[in-house]
């Protein structure tokens, strides 16, 4: 069950898109900034194929300038405590 | 509880990236976050303030099922408005790290082994009255902490000082802030800063002196940036030794040679004077001049002693003393070109431009702690930037409640809830308020904490309690206290949440409490008083901090002092503490009005917190019907003081030809017991290194990640270098945060101390360099 969290930085004036591209992907969450061309993406895949193909769609959108990695844990190698 | 372990990851993965947002874009607001988490099952949020620094930022705990699941800035508290930096957003996992102490234990035959923790108590009180009968009242020993709660610092002052007799009570702030204390004392006869955060809205300059304020302040660093990017007028200029996430931001980064800040500080008053931009009114009004004794040691041996003397000077001897410090000659030993200094005398100097100067460990860490805080007080003074908005010294702390439990209710050596031992009346006060004879109450200091642990290793200390901190990590010197800790005949007591090094040399542990599983107070860097319920139940037999001192207390006899029930007793011990502070200068806020609010700011006066003190705009304690009144002096006037600068306690030479520096980072809480616990913070940063300049890595012929062997004349260490890293050191500097116990780092480090405070200077010392 990986989890990651992104900064999703949008092309020039693309935030409305890049928000409405990443809603329609299975898997993702959204939190875009109020007052910046900013959104957070919170990703949560059930196995590492899933994963696989997420990244692929994430890597095609046209909306989307760049992409950083805030965060990154796979809940299946925790161990509840 | 599967569910809730994924909430709380998705959760904290975004967390993660809100904080990484603010950190990169200044002002930026996630305001409709909520309705992501709002979805999560989360059923109350509750506040409190973060007890990851002295910044103090309001927070808001979400907890869902009794345990706390997520944290978000609190928008009410007008520290933060709402923001937090990585370590606050990811507070609240640093209580469920898998090996947290549940259970007390004692150490038998050797062997640690879990007991009732009545029973642990038993025997912390028996060990505590049998050594006092055997070795005397001062054989026994509390060292506390900057992360203490308001209440258990005051306790523990009362059982120790009040009801046992002695003033071995010492907290871990002495190694913060105690250059911060005596310097406010010796300039303005009262600690504490003068202006609050809101300074930060109104400065035209920031100039942080020896202050990395984008990692150990972030959130106020990024209310520097936001305002900056909203006005026109802002800039950050950064004076330290090395180059840091700080200096990147700034607008000019300036170097100087390690402890030449005290030259520095005296060539921009000299300036300041040369050209003639005194504000004389306000000096002619308010300032007086004096001077201390010089030459003044650095107290590496042990029973060091040393008294201040302060003496009046005129303003043309004090002129006659800067002469000295012109900025071409300072230029010879800070390394700071000559146009710089003018640069930064220039801003201080120009009646237009508000400037707020920050500092922290930098300047408190210093063989002349006292010293170069009344020198940077100096530059504010003489062209009366102080105690108004935007203009002002503001020293920062480095604890969530250094100044609330050490520097306000006084747990050192010295220090009362209000005023010291050495002064009759205030005695009187506490043994009233205490209900104790007053002949319990020692009229004389004992031992400052690096004396306190050189007592405990020649044998005048046998008994010693520790809560809320790891000396075993953070005392400088460390393989002479650590020996002294592990002796046969010295019993140590370790208050903690995990295991430690300092848990490692106890002979009983007690499960503490941590953060909101107790009810507590803590006070923050802008005498703004914090309180937060207990929010979530202790695990297992842990227990606060506070009521295990109550315990003790009642075990040894002082039930009187200690009648409190478990069901209120937080708010009774605060409504006692007040008494001490009562009046216009330092009224503290009632119970009640704390338990509402997101923190409230002394001296609260008939329901209103003061913004600016000596102002009397804002301040009702000033009485002298003029524009200031600086009421902590005899003088009514803030004093300027003609100190010099002195060379540190060690230099770099022939056979050790680097300096070392050491100091934290922003993942990690100090020696990150509770931080290196967090999983995102600890991958962030899973372990320590060595900072090179590239050129010096080069000349060694070490590349990123290689080991360097690091030599002292009191230890070594192998670690990895880090090149071009976030931080990058002068050439002939190296630099080595220290959170991590596997790299103990002040194992190398040299006790030696500001004289007058007390503080040791973590900052500087001799080293060689190997490649390992
Ligand atoms: S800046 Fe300090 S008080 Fe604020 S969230 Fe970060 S660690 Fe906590």
């Amino acid at each position: 069950m990986p989890i990651f969290s992104y900064l999703a930085i949008p092309k020039n004036g693309a935030k409305k898109a890049l928000c409405t591209e990443l809603d329609a992907l299975d898997h993702c969450e959204i939190i875009p900034a109020e007052n910046q061309d900013v959104v957070v993406l919170v990703t949560e895949t059930p196995d590492e194929t899933a994963e696989e193909e997420l990244q692929d769609s994430l890597k095609n959108l046209q909306s989307l300038q760049s992409l950083s990695l805030a965060f990154g844990c796979d809940t299946s190698e925790q161990q509840e405590k | 509880m599967k569910l809730n372990r994924r909430r709380f990851m998705k959760y904290a993965a975004a967390s993660s990236a809100i904080a990484t947002a603010g950190s990169l874009f200044p002002g930026i607001s996630f305001g409709n976050w909520q309705q992501v988490t709002g979805n999560s099952g989360i059923v109350s949020w509750e506040k409190a303030p973060c007890r990851f620094c002295g910044t103090g930022c309001g927070v808001l705990v979400g907890v869902s099922d009794g345990r706390a699941v997520a944290v978000k800035g609190d928008p009410s508290c007008s520290v933060n408005k709402g923001l937090c930096c990585m370590k606050g957003y990811h507070s609240v996992q640093a209580l469920y790290g898998a090996d947290r102490i549940t259970t007390a234990r004692v150490r038998k035959n050797g062997e640690m082994v879990e007991v009732p923790i009545s029973e642990a108590l038993d025997l912390v009180a028996a060990k505590l009255a049998e050594t006092r009968e055997k070795h005397g009242k001062d054989s026994v020993a509390m060292y506390g902490s900057g992360q203490w709660t308001i209440p258990d610092g005051y306790v523990a002052s009362k059982l120790f000082k009040g009801c046992l007799g002695t003033n071995n009570v010492e907290a871990n702030a002495r190694l913060c802030m105690a250059s911060a204390v005596t310097g406010f004392m010796t300039t303005f006869g009262l600690d504490e800063p003068m202006g609050c955060y809101e300074d930060i809205d109104n400065a035209n300059v920031f100039i942080t002196w020896g202050n990395n304020m984008a990692e150990m302040h972030p959130v106020l660093f990024s209310r520097m940036l936001a305002n900056r990017k909203q006005r026109a007028d802002v800039q950050i200029i950064d004076f330290a030794t090395r180059l840091t996430r700080t200096s990147q931001a700034a607008d000019k980064s300036i170097l100087f040679n390690p402890q030449t800040d005290l030259a520095v500080a005296n060539a921009i008053c000299y300036e300041i004077i040369n050209n003639d931009w005194v504000n004389w009114n306000f000096v002619n009004e308010h300032v007086s001049f004096h001077k201390g004794k010089t030459n003044i040691g650095y107290g590496t041996e042990d029973h060091f002693a040393f008294t201040d003397k302060a003496e009046p000077i005129s303003l043309d001897e004090y002129k006659t003393f800067l002469e000295d410090y012109t900025p071409e000659k300072v230029e010879k030993i800070s390394g700071v070109p000559a146009k710089d200094i003018k640069y930064l005398a220039s801003l201080y100097g120009d009646p237009t431009v508000k400037v707020t100067s920050f500092w922290c460990m930098g300047m408190n860490q210093h063989t002349r702690g006292t010293w170069i805080n009344n020198l940077v007080y100096n530059i504010h003074l003489l062209v009366g930037k102080i105690s108004t908005p935007g203009s002002g010294p503001f020293s920062l702390t480095g604890q969530p409640s250094a100044c609330g439990t050490v520097r306000e209710v006084g747990t050192l050596t010295h220090a009362l809830p209000h005023g010291v031992v050495m002064n009759e009346e205030d005695r009187k006060t506490a043994a009233r308020i205490w209900d104790v004879p007053v002949e319990n109450i020692d009229p004389k200091p004992t031992y400052h904490t690096v004396e306190m642990f050189r007592a405990l290793d020649r044998g005048d200390i046998r008994f010693m309690w520790i809560q809320v901190t790891n000396p075993m990590v953070t005392m400088p010197n460390l393989n002479r206290y650590r020996k002294g800790a592990e002796k046969d005949d010295r019993f140590i007591v370790v208050s903690d949440v995990y295991p430690t090094p300092t848990t490692d040399v106890a002979d009983v542990i007690l499960p503490a409490a941590m953060w909101i599983e107790q009810e507590g107070l803590f006070g923050n860097s802008e005498r703004r008083t914090q309180h937060f319920d207990e929010i979530l139940t202790p695990p297992g037999e842990a227990m606060s901090d506070t009521w295990q001192i109550i315990e003790v207390a009642r075990r040894l006899g002082f039930e009187k002092q200690f009648p409190w029930s478990r069901d209120d007793y937080i708010g009774k011990i605060w409504e006692e503490y007040r008494l001490f502070h009562a009046g216009a200068k330092h009224e503290m806020a009632p119970y009640t009005v704390l338990k509402k609010r997101s923190g409230v700011q002394w001296p609260f006066v008939n329901g209103k917190e003061t913004r600016w003190r000596y102002n009397p705009k804002y301040d009702p304690a000033c009485s002298n019907g003029k524009d200031f009144d600086f009421y902590g002096k005899k003088d009514n006037r803030a004093w300027i003081w003609a100190r010099p600068y002195e060379p540190a306690a060690e230099s770099p030479d022939g056979e050790f030809n680097f300096w070392l520096n050491t100091g934290r980072v922003i993942e990690h809480w100090h020696t990150g017991s509770m931080t290196r616990r967090v999983p995102v913070l600890n991958n962030a940063m899973p372990s320590s290194y060595v900072e090179l300049h590239p050129d010096d890595a080069a000349d060694l012929g070490v590349v990123n990640g290689e080991m360097v062997k690091i030599i002292s004349r009191r230890g070594e260490i192998q670690m990895p270098a880090q090149i071009r890293g976030r931080g990058v050191p002068a050439r002939g500097m190296v630099f080595v945060p220290f959170f991590d116990e596997s790299y103990l780092i002040n194992e190398l480090t040299l006790d030696a101390f500001c004289p007058i405070s007390k503080q040791p200077d973590y900052k500087k010392c001799a080293v060689r360099l190997e490649k390992a």
